[in-house]
């Protein structure tokens, strides 16, 4: 067995170049904690060695301890039985091994007894999870919950709460899906009144709830009577009694050790988080941006893990005398995938990277409210680079994900599709990637703003601005082209000023953001490592094939598709 | 009370992950180009004390006798819960055999004083004697049980313990002070815990004397922290006790008269259909070579 981590050329590519110096100092607040808490760090150095060491742990127990449970988990998967859900053993025993090494509070502050770690670490951890079990991803993934009520809970309920979470005591769940609310989440109905006693009650059925059998959920719930959309939601954390009936659970197509719930309110006392009507428009945006960025993270890491089984497969089979992966037809797939995960990983860290540097200032000015007039600019910045980079990354990352597992089982070819072999667990898997917390369709909607009003290609004028690529001119004048064929792209389709137009583009405008933003990190990547350079240019060839057939396609203003709609469809 | 614990480890050649020549010419072992690791059944003997601390309370003190790159298994102790731990150091111990061994070990408990249980891994890799935790046992003049695969109960009085003999199991009860030697199917020794692999990642080691008193690094910050070991406490031949002749190569009887270097190459393949006729057949074959069985 290995450990995850430390069999990583990639992942320990990024920990060792990766820039996180401004993270580090504002996720340990200028290193405040030395004096008080022995197992803070020093300095960045201290820091960054920390990160490492959490990871090797992370690494070994996903290589060595979680791997091998996966197969059982996915054959039993979660069952429910007399109204009680209970996980696949493997998966008890992966929680409490997670939760003795103290990894289920990793981005916890370490008042509340958490390690504090920034999100990027989390990513990275999240991403060897998965490869190890990605239905394990959704009990260690969800620790985005105490990472809400810290974000937006009193102080009161960070003490309550968030030492439980630390310790592995409670696990979490966020419960915003209804029957009638999936992708649209203004419709939801169930409901929260306030008893004669002043206390908050909730009512109602909750649909499509990973772990909605955790003991520690955020509901999300119509508080304000009468009302229709948005404003009227707040949310609730609410701690499992009598009160809550699980219903049933789904039968899935892949991520069996993962409990997907239905569960009933009946006047259950719940407690409000923050303020009211605020629910859905700022916490959970909050927390299902942060849930994307974990989906991301365990997209990679199926990817990651399928394609190691197609490469260790295609060494050892051998057909006409030799191993297949000798024949260009595989090759070309393996290099492919393994190109496209490591694109994906570049885009993962950079997003990361971002979201702890809107979070970390965001955190300085609560602290620090002397900081406001200097950091509100930069917290503007980095919240605008995280609300586009998040839906683009997503939507990369689980397509690449699916087309990765795709290709990896084609290498098998027949075995791939019996059970003998780990790579249907993981082609199934990954299908839930691009669905669950915003379809990639929904995320096409969350990115095209960002993509039409410049902020992506604002982030790519820092790039050009910070970095010295003049080691790899030639490669980087590929991405400035690809940027000026979005530019072009995004004007002409602003210019026609037609909604249709825009919306049926938008998906296509997106898709050539996130090569062209991959692009530039792959850029950046390749002037710290020679091989690099070999994964940008492959990259790079095709990301100018796809962004040439957009370019094409949009500009030829040809609707076709749309227009014959009726006649096509009957 | 509180139960005492003290666990024996070893830092050992890594022999499951060779790379390069791992025997000199000589036929002696190449000990440079072998990484090592925390002997596995040691391993197995701090988490079973580890769980009987779960259970019944009490302390954990690792002690290990190693050149001082075996501080490293002491970290590792401490990342994993060990409450103290003590390096035993010094040139004098240099080439000990397992008679020595037991002896220093002996001596360096008998100075950390009270204990109710010892726990020694079964053996090391490196030799595969299983000599050394009977042997400090016997020096100690206490019980011992060895071969645990499981503990059936445990109290602050007694522990019952379930032990591998050649053709099965045993069970047997004992009053502390004891010493067990644990097998390597009695658990899955726990993973290093991340708070303390941060906090312990950089504590150093410092010889002391027997007029030495610990002091625990505490935290003058608003936030409680459990306090922590501020280094690792180092002891040598004088501050044991110990009779230098008694120690290394002086007290060792052992002599190598020989070491013989067997490459084994493979010569044959054999490919077994993977049916259950194939299978079974493949099992008979193997117990008719006395191979398993």
């Amino acid at each position: 067995m290995s450990n995850f981590y430390n069999d990583n050329d990639d992942i320990l590519f990024h920990m060792k170049h990766m820039d996180l110096k401004r993270v580090v100092d504002l996720k340990e607040d200028y290193f405040a904690q030395k004096q008080t808490h022995p197992e803070a760090p020093l300095d960045y150095e201290d820091a960054l060695d920390n990160y490492s060491r959490v990871l090797e742990i992370v690494g070994e127990i996903s290589g060595e301890f979680v791997a091998p449970r996966a197969p059982e988990v996915d054959i039993h998967g979660a069952t429910f039985k007399n109204g009680e859900v209970h996980y696949a053993k493997g998966t008890y025993e992966a929680i409490d091994r997670l939760a003795k090494a103290d990894l289920m509070g990793f981005t916890i502050p370490r008042n509340y007894g958490g390690i504090n770690m920034p999100k990027t670490v989390y990513s990275a951890a999240t991403e060897m999870i998965s490869r190890a079990d990605a239905s394990l991803m959704n009990v260690f993934g969800l620790q985005e919950i105490g990472d809400t009520i810290l974000k937006f809970g009193s102080d009161d309920q960070k003490q309550r709460y968030l030492p439980r979470f630390c310790s592995g005591e409670v696990l979490g769940s966020m419960a915003l899906t209804e029957p009638d609310a999936g992708s649209d989440l203004q419709s939801v109905m169930l409901k929260a009144f306030l008893d004669d006693d002043g206390n908050w009650r909730l009512n109602g059925v909750k649909r499509f709830i990973t772990n909605g059998n955790a003991k520690v959920s955020l509901v999300m719930a119509r508080s304000e009577e009468g009302s229709k959309d948005g404003r009227g939601i707040s949310l609730f954390i609410y701690e499992r009694d009598e009160h809550m009936k699980i219903r049933r659970i789904e039968h899935k197509l892949g991520i069996h050790g993962s409990p997907t719930c239905e569960i009933q309110f009946n006047d259950a006392p719940a407690e409000l988080l923050g303020r009211r009507r605020m629910g859905l428009i700022k916490y959970t945006m909050s927390l299902m941006n942060g849930a994307r960025l974990g989906v991301s993270a365990q997209a990679v890491g199926i990817a990651e893990a399928a394609y190691r089984e197609a490469d260790k497969y295609s060494q050892e089979r051998v057909q006409f005398k030799k191993p297949i992966r000798k024949f260009t037809a595989i090759s070309e797939m393996l290099s492919g995938m393994r190109v496209h995960i490591e694109a994906g990983r570049t885009l993962l860290y950079e997003t990361s990277k971002i979201v702890d540097l809107k979070e970390g200032i965001e955190e300085r000015i609560e602290h620090h409210p002397e900081t406001k007039a200097d950091l509100s600019d930069d917290l503007k910045r980095y919240s605008k680079y995280a609300a586009s980079f998040t839906p683009l990354l997503k939507f990369y990352t689980t397509e690449m994900c699916n087309q990765v597992c795709y290709d990896a089982l084609q290498i098998h070819g027949g075995v791939g599709f019996t059970t003998e072999f780990n790579i249907e667990r993981h082609y199934r898997d990954a299908r839930i990637t691009n669905i669950y917390e915003g379809t990639t369709q929904l995320q096409v909607v969350a990115a095209i703003g960002g993509v039409t009003s410049g902020t992506i290609t604002s982030r790519l004028s820092e790039y050009e601005n910070d970095f010295d690529f003049s080691g790899i001119s030639e490669l980087f004048e590929t991405a400035k082209r690809f940027r000026t064929h979005l530019e072009v792209v995004v004007a002409h389709v602003k210019e026609k000023n037609d909604a249709r137009f825009s919306e049926f583009h938008a998906r296509r405008l997106v898709d050539i953001a996130a090569y062209t933003v991959i692009s530039y990190l792959l850029c950046m990547d390749a002037t710290k490592s020679d091989r690099k350079k070999k994964v940008a240019q492959a990259f790079l060839v095709e990301a100018n094939h796809k962004i040439q057939a957009v370019f094409d396609y949009v500009t030829s203003d040809d609707l076709s598709c749309l227009d014959s709609f009726d006649e096509i469809i009957g | 009370m509180s139960l005492k614990m003290i666990v024996t480890v070893k830092q050992v050649p890594d022999t499951h992950n060779i790379v390069g020549d791992a025997m000199k010419p000589d036929g002696t072992v190449n000990r440079a180009v072998l990484p090592t690791i925390f002997n596995p059944e040691d391993l197995n003997a701090l988490e079973e004390a580890l769980s009987i601390k779960e259970t019944v309370g009490g302390s954990i003190t690792v002690i290990t006798m190693g050149p001082p790159k075996a501080v490293e298994v002491l970290k590792e102790s401490l990342y994993r819960g060990a409450d103290d731990v003590v390096l035993i150091s010094d040139r004098k111990f240099a080439g000990a055999d397992t008679l020595a061994t037991s002896y220093a070990l002996k001596c360096a408990i008998e100075k950390l004083g009270d204990y109710d249980l010892v726990l020694c891994g079964r053996q090391a890799i490196d030799g595969d004697t299983a000599q050394v935790g009977p042997q400090i046992a016997e020096k100690l003049g206490i019980n011992q049980i060895t071969g645990l695969v499981s503990v059936l109960a445990a109290s602050k009085k007694s522990i019952t313990i379930k032990r591998q003999v050649d053709d099965g199991f045993e069970i047997v009860r004992s009053k502390y002070p004891l010493l067990v030697t644990v097998n390597s199917t009695a658990n899955e020794p726990r993973s290093p815990r991340a708070k303390r692999v941060m906090a312990y990642k950089n504590i150093d080691r410092k010889f002391c004397d027997e007029s030495y008193v610990e002091s625990y690094l505490g935290t003058d910050g608003a936030q409680p922290s459990p306090s922590i070991l501020s280094h690792i406490r180092e002891w040598n031949v004088e501050s044991i006790g110990a009779d230098a002749l008694q120690c290394g190569l002086s007290g060792s009887p052992t002599k190598v008269k020989k070491v013989q270097n067997i490459v084994l190459t493979t010569s044959d393949v054999k490919q077994v259909p993977n049916t259950d006729v194939g299978i079974s057949e493949f099992m008979r074959e193997l117990m008719d070579e006395h191979i398993i069985g």
